[in-house]
């Protein structure tokens, strides 16, 4: 899922308090996993907000909102009267959703997020990297975990020479990601595996091609 | 062993069976040229090139290749190191092509620190090829004449190609496995990280020369003798990848302050001594940081001097 960070509340202050009606709108999928733009954040956030504004004593119409998800036309509609009435959204979508509804609407759209990464739950309140969407997966020769995603340093054929005891040089608190890739090799009895060069990778699918596309021909016509 | 033939010096010691010595020396933080023309002139008698780092540490300096070519032009073999970290596939390769204009013809392949140790800590990453896949593309570029995107070069460059090992990093069941992968990647030579702890080094010699790697590729010991307790503690302590024995840094933290200097270069000359014994070994890699001046007295000492002329 996309993991999602809410901005502190200064900057996200600066952002809207020029305007008169404001729409915290929440989406409630990915980042309400995280608990930080779901439907539920966004009320919380328009309430420190009303709160911030009285504070200043300026006046502003504080409302919010949600959806399910930012990122399909679909769910917009039972929320399009409320949209319409506000002069500036502060949206707790991920990148994607502040994009999809900047382009939907002509009026200005803030994020109320940092769009963080591509993550597992771990567990409740702990939230980590696991892809970094590269478009072409090597999972298959890396045992099933990402040196792209899980390396500081993106090496293929790792581990680099800063591996400490099963951590990364960056930080003792970072698994390296060959460690782990090298001891799950001996578990399945594929030692051998890691002597395999990988290939110089074609990063064109990556961001590195430009914004990328996916289109489902047999779709497009139901 | 490889069996190509560069112009390189380096290659030609160390397959006449001469133990090779090479040091290093970090450009400056300016532009300045003097500090390289002083160590390179300390230095160029004793040793048969000398490795320029490629912004080590992950510290913006002086491109390692404008100092190689000032190596050059002072009769000093340069080893151009190059890391994996700041440029992508086009640049490595254009800059490659630019160190074999001036006839440099040895590098040493790296993916280099992480910039967050660095003063640019904020800085992107670009890791478009890692350490074994640049030693492919300079092997490529060196044998088949292509560049990367399969286009032919023209006068392709003349390298000896070399790279990195550190026989004390994790794990350590796949240390030897690692170099193995280099040499299949077109490593014909190896600088290993700093060894201190000689009993480690030597057992990863003995399972290097067991799967007779040290018959593909030429190992030279990486040594860096040490100034002080305090730099053996931060080395032990703060230094990824780095092992330093209890036992090391209690020799040097004995050592009344202003002794400490000479007693770090006595175990470093103690540990040549002894390494010079080790079978498969080919050479000794002196990295004496911001104390060139010393390597001579080191080289001198342990029956280093005078270089081959070959």
């Amino acid at each position: 899922m996309i993991v999602g960070q809410q901005k502190p509340l200064e900057e996200i202050w600066g952002m809207i308090k020029d305007y008169k009606k404001v729409l915290v709108f929440g989406c409630n999928t990915c980042v309400a996993v995280c608990h930080q733009g779901g439907n539920k954040e966004a009320e919380i956030l328009a309430s420190m907000l009303k709160m911030k504004a009285s504070q200043e004593g300026i006046a502003i119409e504080i409302t919010n909102s949600g959806i399910e998800r930012q990122c399909e036309h679909e769910f917009f509609e039972q929320a399009e009267t409320i949209i319409q009435k506000a002069d500036a959204i502060l949206s707790t979508a991920c990148g994607i959703g502040v994009q999809f509804m900047a382009e939907k609407y002509p009026k200005p759209i803030y994020p109320g997020l940092n769009t963080t990464f591509l993550g597992a739950v771990e567990q409740l309140g702990v939230y980590t990297e696991r892809c970094q969407a590269c478009g072409q997966c090597i999972l298959g020769q890396t045992a099933g975990i990402c040196p792209i995603a899980r390396c500081a340093k993106r090496v293929m054929n790792g581990p680099c020479g800063g591996s400490t005891k099963g951590k990364c040089e960056i930080n003792k608190e970072v698994d390296c990601a060959w460690q782990l890739i090298v001891d799950r090799l001996a578990l399945l009895g594929r030692m051998d595996d890691y002597e395999k060069l990988a290939p110089i990778k074609d990063w064109s699918s990556d961001r590195a091609g430009g914004p990328r596309k996916l289109v489902r021909e047999d779709m497009l016509n139901e | 062993m490889s069996n190509s033939t560069t112009p390189s010096k380096l290659q030609k010691i160390l397959a006449a069976g001469h133990l090779g010595v090479t040091s290093e020396c970090g450009p400056p933080r300016g532009s300045d040229p003097q500090a390289v023309i002083e160590k390179a002139e300390l230095i160029k008698d004793y040793v048969d090139a000398v490795n320029i780092t490629d912004n080590q540490t992950s510290v913006c300096r002086m491109c390692s290749l404008a100092a190689c070519i000032r190596l050059k032009t002072l009769g000093v073999e340069p080893v151009l190191q190059m890391v994996t970290r700041d440029r992508n596939r086009i640049a490595l390769q254009s800059d490659i092509l630019g160190a074999a204009s001036w006839d440099i013809n040895n590098i040493l392949c790296l993916s280099g620190d992480h910039q967050s140790f660095g003063d640019h800590a904020a800085g992107q990453n670009v890791h478009d090829l890692d350490s074994m896949q640049l030693i492919q593309t300079v092997r490529m570029m060196r044998d088949q004449g292509k560049f990367l995107g399969g286009d032919d070069i023209k006068r392709p460059p003349q390298m000896f190609v070399g790279a990195a090992a550190n026989p004390f990093a994790d794990p350590y069941e796949i240390r030897v496995a690692r170099l193995a992968k280099k040499i299949a990647a077109g490593a014909e030579f190896i600088q290993t990280q700093c060894i201190y702890n000689l009993d480690k080094f030597e057992d990863w010699m003995k399972k290097v020369v067991d799967r007779g790697l040290h018959e593909k590729t030429y190992i030279m010991a990486g040594m860096t003798p040490m100034k002080s307790a305090g730099m053996a503690r931060y080395m032990k302590n703060r230094v990824p990848g780095m092992d330093v024995p209890e036992d090391v840094v209690k020799r040097l933290a004995d050592t009344p302050k202003d002794k400490q200097a000479d007693e770090g270069i006595k175990i470093c000359i103690e540990a040549i001594q002894r390494l010079k014994e080790v079978k498969g070994l080919s050479g000794f890699h002196i990295m004496a940081i911001e104390w060139e001046e010393k390597v001579p007295e080191i080289v001198k000492a342990t029956g280093l001097y005078p270089r081959p002329q070959v």
